[in-house]
């Protein structure tokens, strides 16, 4: 999932300083199961604006939201007509539903409540951990299902730096070497093979990136002409 | 004799380490590089050593090369993409540098400038395969260079590694290097001879030659430090106690390094000596293990 965090209160409160009517719209995907931008989320962050803003006396109206998908706009058009009767759009999704909406509605002004962090899946409570990097050429094959392009603080294909110390990265003691655990599972999948093959370096995505596929472009086409 | 003759005659090789300074004062450099010159076989000039920004290793190599040592480029991928490491090797060569050290680099993170890009568009096995290919007169993609470099490449192995897991990717990764076309390995500091005799024997089959690391040691604290973050340094207890109860800690750490060095004569082809400030006492290193 894409692991998104709210911005601090401080900033998202001078975000609508010069707004009165704002409509705080949830993600009903990833960041409702990394707790972050959901129904939930969307119903504490309207309290908080409520009271600061009325203990400031300059009372806001807040309107709230929560759509399945913002990154589609068949779900981001079911808000379309009460979006209509606010000054602004704060959305708690990732980057992609924030663009998705304001493309959409492009009349209305639509402001981010999160920092959007990573492709990443939970590590124990409280904690997410970046796994993917969406390099566009995936490796995972011959690293044992373990990515050394998101994992590794260098990207690093061929194996480990020599920095490692005790298992552990030595750009965080908080992280472990990927390449400790990409050893250990090519042991145990007997596919050490693969780490000892040379891997050319990748080649660097250019932004932005757009992905073409031609059997629906042609399908759809079809179907319109129907 | 350049580094690379020495290297084919068989003799026991001797390269020291320097560090650039932060700024433009290189008069002390240039003054420790002339007093090791002549005993050494070459002397490795680092490239922005702890992700510490610094004056470049390319423009301190041209000087030594001007004051008649042989200069082994330290190259990392911290810093370039595979445009600039290229056309970086190729400005090295024409300004005399003839022998390469191609290394990953440590994290921009670790160094004084945290917020920069940490680049890593290569990998010391890229890099060195990409050295090769300038040899042969072509660029990575394939082009036709006008004038091709023949530069002798060497790389970094860390046989101190202190997990089996790490030991065993280094040597994996070691065995990449070589066929990548590293023609040197020089080690990170060796402490205990045991260890690294146990790393030489995993390494028995491989045709290639071993520079052993030395520190220079000079105080019980700077082995403490070292073994508590330096990855792959492991000072055992009993040289941090010489150093710990001796009243002259330069003589005590000349001879340490001097019986180190003896030892590793019979274990590997050389040696590298990263004396980190204490470049003068090179000498007198050598002196003290005979060489
Ligand atoms: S190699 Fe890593 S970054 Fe690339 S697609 Fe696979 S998981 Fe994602
Ligand atoms: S210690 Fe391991 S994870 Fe960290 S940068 Fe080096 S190889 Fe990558």
């Amino acid at each position: 999932m894409i692991v998104a965090e709210i911005k601090p209160f401080g900033e998202i409160k001078d975000m609508l300083k010069d707004y009165n009517k704002v409509l705080i719209v949830g993600c009903g995907t990833c960041v409702t199961v990394c707790l972050s931008g959901g129904e939930r989320q969307v119903e504490l962050l309207a309290s908080a604006l409520r009271m600061a803003r009325k203990i400031e006396g300059n009372e806001i109206t807040v309107g709230e939201r929560t759509i399945l998908r913002q990154c589609d706009p068949e779900f981001i058009d079911q808000i379309k007509d009460e979006a209509a009767q606010y000054d602004a759009i704060l959305s708690m999704a990732c980057g992609a539903g924030v663009q998705g909406i304001a493309e959409r509605f492009g009349s209305i002004t639509v402001l981010p409540a999160m920092n959007t962090r990573f492709i990443g899946v939970s590590d124990g409570q409280g904690t997410w951990v970046e796994v993917c990097a969406a390099c566009g050429d995936c490796i995972l094959y011959k690293t044992g299902g373990i990515c050394p392009v998101a994992r590794c603080a260098k990207s690093l294909i061929n194996g480990p730096c020599g920095g490692s110390q005790g298992g552990l990265c030595e750009v965080s003691k908080d992280n472990p070497c990927v390449w400790q655990q990409i050893y250990a599972r090519l042991v145990k999948l007997n596919l050490l093979h693969f780490l000892k093959e040379i891997s050319p370096p990748k080649t660097r995505p250019v932004h932005p990136r757009r992905l073409v596929r031609e059997d629906l472009r042609l399908k759809k086409e079809q179907t319109k002409g129907v | 004799m350049g580094f690379r003759e020495a290297l084919d005659s068989g003799k026991f090789l001797i390269t020291a380490e320097i560090g650039p300074v932060k700024g433009t004062e290189i008069d002390g450099l240039l003054e420790d590089a002339e007093l090791i010159k002549g005993k050494v076989d070459a002397i490795n000039v680092t490239d922005l050593q702890s992700s510490v920004m610094r004056l470049g290793s390319m423009a301190v190599c041209h000087l030594l090369k001007d004051l008649g040592i042989d200069p082994i480029l330290q190259l990392t991928c911290r810093d370039r993409n595979r445009l600039a490491l290229q056309s970086d090797l190729l400005s090295a060569w024409v300004l005399g540098i003839r022998n390469v050290l191609a290394l990953t680099g440590d994290h921009p993170t670790l160094g004084d400038h945290p917020q920069a890009m940490p680049v890593f568009d290569l990998d010391s096995v890229s890099l060195l395969k990409v050295i090769g290919r300038l040899n042969e007169g072509f660029d990575m993609a394939g082009n036709q260079l006008k004038g091709a470099p023949d530069f002798f490449p060497g790389a970094v192995v860390n046989p101190g590694a202190n997990t089996e897991t790490a030991l065993e990717m280094q040597i994996i990764k070691m065995e990449k290097k070589i066929e990548a076309g590293a023609r040197f390995f020089q080690t990170q500091g060796i402490f205990d001879l045991d260890l690294f005799e146990r790393f030489m024997k995993r390494i028995e089959g491989f045709k290639t030659t071993v520079l052993g690391g030395i520190i220079l040691l000079k105080s019980a604290g700077m082995a403490r430090f070292m073994n508590k973050n330096v990855a792959g340094v492991f000072v055992p207890e009993p040289l941090i106690k010489e150093m710990e109860t001796t009243k002259d800690k330069v003589k005590t750490s000349i001879e340490m390094a001097a019986r180190l060095i003896k030892g590793l004569k019979n274990l590997c082809q050389g040696v590298h000596i990263m004396a980190i400030g204490w470049e003068k006492r090179i000498p007198m290193v050598l002196e003290e293990a005979g060489l």
